[in-house]
This record gives C-alpha cells, structure tokens and sequence, in this order.
C-alpha cells in the first residue's frame, strides 16, 4: 500500500501544507511518495525529498501545470493516483479545487477535510460548521481525501532523503488559462501557521483601527485575522477571514477582539488552544468558548495590552 | 445562453444543530430548513446576467426531497424561469450528485452552470468540481466575479493569499464565494408568480444513474466542548494568566 501526496507550493517553496498532509499520511502508514506538479519546481521537489517519512517524490514540469488550474492538474494526479491506495491533499484552496476532479475521474467518492486518521479506510472529519464530528468509512479502491491542516502536526521539514523522479502527463488540457492574481503582501506569519492569531470583527469599526492589532501582533509575533463582518464591511481583504468559509485556524493562542463569535466564525477557530475574547458586549457568544473573557473597550484594552506584555 | 443553477435544501445556517442521542446523525426533525448560502448567491448571479441580457433562459435543478420543491419555489420567485427536481430520499453523496446533475447538463445543454462553492451542512465543496471531471468542463470555483464575453467566461477566484484570475471556455462550471453578490429577497408577488412557473420532477432511475456510493457514516458526534473559561477583571490579569497559567506569551 502506497499513498500519494500532492504537494503544495509556489514553484519556488514548498507550502507548509504539505508537511501536515504528510502526518496524515504517516497516520494512515504506508509508503509515502509525495508529487510536484508545477513549471520551473525543481527546487520544490529538491523540499520535498528531504521531508521526514517520504520515499520517493515525482516531479511533473510543465508549463501547462505553472498554476495549477485543475484542467491540467487532475488528469495528471488521476493518471499517476491509480498506482496507490490514498491520494491526499491539503485542504487548501489549491487542494480542493483540483481533487474532487480527481476523485470524479476516477469514480471515486472523495473525504473532504479530515481531521483524524481511525484506521487506513476510516477517518474522521467535521460537518455542519464543525457542529458535529463524523466518522466516515471509504471501501472505494482508491481513497481520495484532503486533509485539514490543523489536524494534524507538521512533520520535519528534514531529515528524509527520498529519491526524484521527473513525470510527464497530458499537458494543457486547453479548456481555461491564467489570467492573472493579487496577492496580499505581508510580512506576518501566514495565517494558518501562525501560533498565535489576533482577530478583529465589526467592533474595529473601520479598516484604520486595525491598525491596534497590527501593533500588538507585531509585538507577539503573531498573525492578523478578521471576522466576515470586518471583511464584508471592507476593513480588510477577504484572505484574512477566519471562519467556515475563510480559512480554519488552531493556533496556540487566538485572541478574537471585537467579534461576538457567530456559529461560522467559530467553525474557524474553536480548536485554537487558548481563547482570549475582548469584547464590550458580555452577552456576546465568544465568551462562552473563550478561556479568557475581558468585557471591555477594545480601544482602551487593546493598547493597554501591547504595553504590558 | 442558457443557464443551469442547482440548489441545495439545507438546514438553516441559523440553527444550531444537535447530534442524535444513538449518534446515528444529526436531528433534522422539525428544525427550519432553508436554500444553502452559497446556492443563493448562485441563483442571484444567474438572475444578474439575465438582467444584463447575457442569460436568456435560468433553469434551476435541486437534487433531494419532495420538500426541496420549496426551494426551487424560491429560486423561481426570485428570476429563475423553470425548474427540475431530481427526486430522492436517500441523501446523496456528492459525486452522484454530480452525476445526477451531469444527466440534467446533458438533457439542458447549458452553456454556464452555476453552483455554491459548499453546502453548509455537509461541508463537502466537491460537487461543482466533480460536475467539471465529469462533463469535461472547463471550472472557476470559489467566484467572487464573473464575466461572461464571447465564448469564454472570466472567473475572479478567491485563493489563499488572495485572489487570481482564470479565463475558462465556454460551456463551463462556476461555484460561487460568499462575495460575488448579494442576494435580492422574493417579493410576494413574485412568490405568487413562481406558483405557476413549471416544475418538471425526475428520478435518478430515469436518468439512468446510479446512486450507489463508497462511503459510509459510521457514526455523528458532538464535537469535544471546551471546559468552561473564567472572565478576568483588568488586562494586567490577563496578561498574568497568559503567561502564568496558560504559558501562551
């Protein structure tokens, strides 16, 4: 039994994603090969071959695979994923965009985001906003699954030694291209990784007071998020939303300042180890998961904070 | 062109679901049930680019329960201008949706399917992306714009670091983001309307699809509840117990 992990990178770095994938994988056992498909990877494969646990990666160049529009990259993982048992993906939005077309072309049901390896064929993943927990079991030949990165601790980034082999596939299926991307610049830990994570909601009340966390981030190191609300009311860009239908987040400390804590923002963060909630309003929902509740002004609160840490 | 929107009924997202006392699933039993999000930010797209002349007809497609009839009710009451029911007791698994919904394509010929990105009480976000695997269509998921010019459709996806855009070949398959729109509200004469609108009902036996699946739910749990937290008085013991108690800072 073998599994296949998809990578996740840049083509220049390989994304953290991977190595939690990998834990999944590792959780599953088996022999781990871990494929790159991209245009001008090479140093991503060279990554991905010293991850501790991985026995061999392949390495798909190709410009039809430079951005990995699914049109391109899921013939390719269906083609190479009938040689193994477990396709895994991390469930980022790279990740889940192309494997349930993979899973469709192989006939296969696909497990989305699971957070817990039960047995080779039985895994544990989140439905409902995280509302309730469900136990799943695949008999499908091959298992088709994205991983959900929080459930899982990264493996070494080192350490592994695992041989490159150099793939080919179809190329450019020809049915869409790139046109082009924003991205968000930040010199802040990524969201997902981060240790610590400092939110702020509808209680910031415009994008220039975001400025409070940015500073006290600053001083933990940590990274900023945003409830939907700051989102929609334009505070700040959509990539920094921590909920069911932003990103999901389980750091060691999540202090959410100005969020009342509706069912789909906490579907984002209630696996974080410590809650801090900073709120005025001491009905507010957050307080009933917060560790640590300060009912308060955020603007006086807030400052306060940065100082005394 | 002609456009196709499948919708999901769903539990409300206002609701806070309880999970069976035999752990067999979760209680569906007299909870409100409502169209998911992202299904209806998906009908309000099709009705934009019908007001802009880009669509001319809006055929929406749910796949469930006699009761999803009211969803698709609702979609026709918003613009939609007919729909078909895929009808099934059994809850489905996405990728016989998928194909359920492949059938309908086939029948429909639509050049633009429209879907949400994820129903919110499976989570899945599977469905548009298996449709694409299986019809061969070109996909934009997680749109949080769409432009339709020519044969080719340009699709604004939210990703990870931000947003990047894909120009796809038309006919294709788009799953809507919580911000490609705002969904407009059914006006009551236009619920009366909707009424009269038709409402053709299907079997996946007469789609000559199968609907079998791989998967199967052992069991549904709570989630493990957190132990209750302590309100602190001042930030000075707060910051006291972060780095005492909890040893987080």
């Amino acid at each position: 039994m073998a599994i296949l992990v998809i990578a996740e990178h840049n083509n220049v770095v390989l994304g953290t994603a991977t190595l939690n994938t990998v834990a999944a994988a590792r959780a599953i056992g088996g022999d781990i090969h871990v494929l790159v498909a991209g245009a001008g990877c090479g140093a991503v494969g060279e990554a991905a071959a010293k991850i501790e646990g991985v026995s061999k990666v392949l390495v798909a160049d190709d410009a039809a695979y430079a951005h990995q529009l699914p049109e391109n990259v899921a013939p390719l993982v269906a083609e190479q994923a009938k040689s193994y048992s477990h396709v895994l993906a991390p469930a980022t939005t790279n990740g889940k965009n192309y494997l349930p077309r993979v899973a469709a072309l192989l006939d296969v049901d696909q497990i989305s985001e699971i957070i817990a390896v039960e047995s080779p064929d039985t895994f544990k993943r989140p439905i409902y906003a995280g509302n309730a927990i469900a136990t799943v079991q695949s008999s499908a030949p091959i298992k088709v699954i994205t991983v959900r990165t929080t459930g899982f601790d990264a493996v070494n980034a080192t350490g592994g030694s695992a041989a490159v082999e150099a793939i080919g596939g179809a190329g450019d299926a020809g049915k869409s291209a790139f046109v082009g991307e924003e991205l968000a610049t930040s010199d802040r830990p990524e969201l997902t990784a981060a240790k610590i994570v400092v939110s702020g909601g509808r209680g910031m009340q415009n994008g220039e007071n975001f400025k409070y966390l940015y500073s006290l981030a600053d001083k933990l190191g940590a990274a900023v998020g945003a409830s939907r609300a700051a989102v929609d009311a334009g505070f700040v860009p959509n990539d920094m939303q921590v909920g069911q239908t932003g990103k999901i987040v389980a750091p060691q400390l999540y202090i959410a300042v100005g969020i009342s804590g509706a069912i789909q923002h906490l579907a984002g963060m209630k696996d974080s180890k410590v809650i801090v909630a900073i709120n005025k309003d001491e009905e507010a929902p957050i307080f009933q998961v917060a560790d640590y509740g300060l009912v308060g002004d955020l603007f006086e609160v807030v400052p306060e904070l940065e100082r005394l840490i | 062109m002609k456009v196709l929107v499948a919708v999901k009924r769903v539990v409300d997202y206002n609701v806070k679901v309880r999970v069976k006392a035999d752990n067999s699933g979760v209680d569906l039993a007299n909870v409100k049930m409502s169209m998911n999000p992202f299904c209806e930010i998906a009908v309000e797209e099709a009705v934009r680019l019908k007001e802009k002349g880009v669509a001319s007809e809006i055929v929406v497609v749910s796949i469930g329960p006699t009761a999803a009839q009211e969803q698709l009710r609702t979609a026709l009451a918003l613009g939609a201008d007919r729909a078909v029911l895929v009808e099934s007791a059994d809850e489905l698994n996405s990728l016989a949706v998928a194909k359920l919904l492949k059938a309908v394509v086939d029948k429909e010929q639509p050049q633009l399917i429209i879907l949400g990105k994820q129903a919110i009480d499976s989570d899945n976000n599977q469905t548009g992306q298996m449709l694409g695997a299986l019809t061969g269509y070109a996909q934009g998921t997680f749109a949080s714009k769409v432009e339709v010019s020519g044969d080719k459709v340009s699709v604004t996806r939210e990703i990870d670091g931000g947003l990047q855009t894909v120009a796809l070949n038309l006919p294709a398959i788009v799953t809507t983001d919580l911000r490609l729109n705002e969904p407009r509200y059914a006006s009551l004469p236009n619920i009366m309307k909707a009424k009269k609108k038709p409402l053709e009902v299907l079997t996946p036996d007469a789609l000559g699809v199968a609907t079998s699946s791989t998967l199967k739910t052992l069991k549904v749990e709570a989630p493990a509840a957190r132990s209750a937290g302590i309100k602190v008085k001042s930030v000075a013991e707060l910051v006291e117990k972060l780095k005492n108690e909890a040893k987080v800072i």
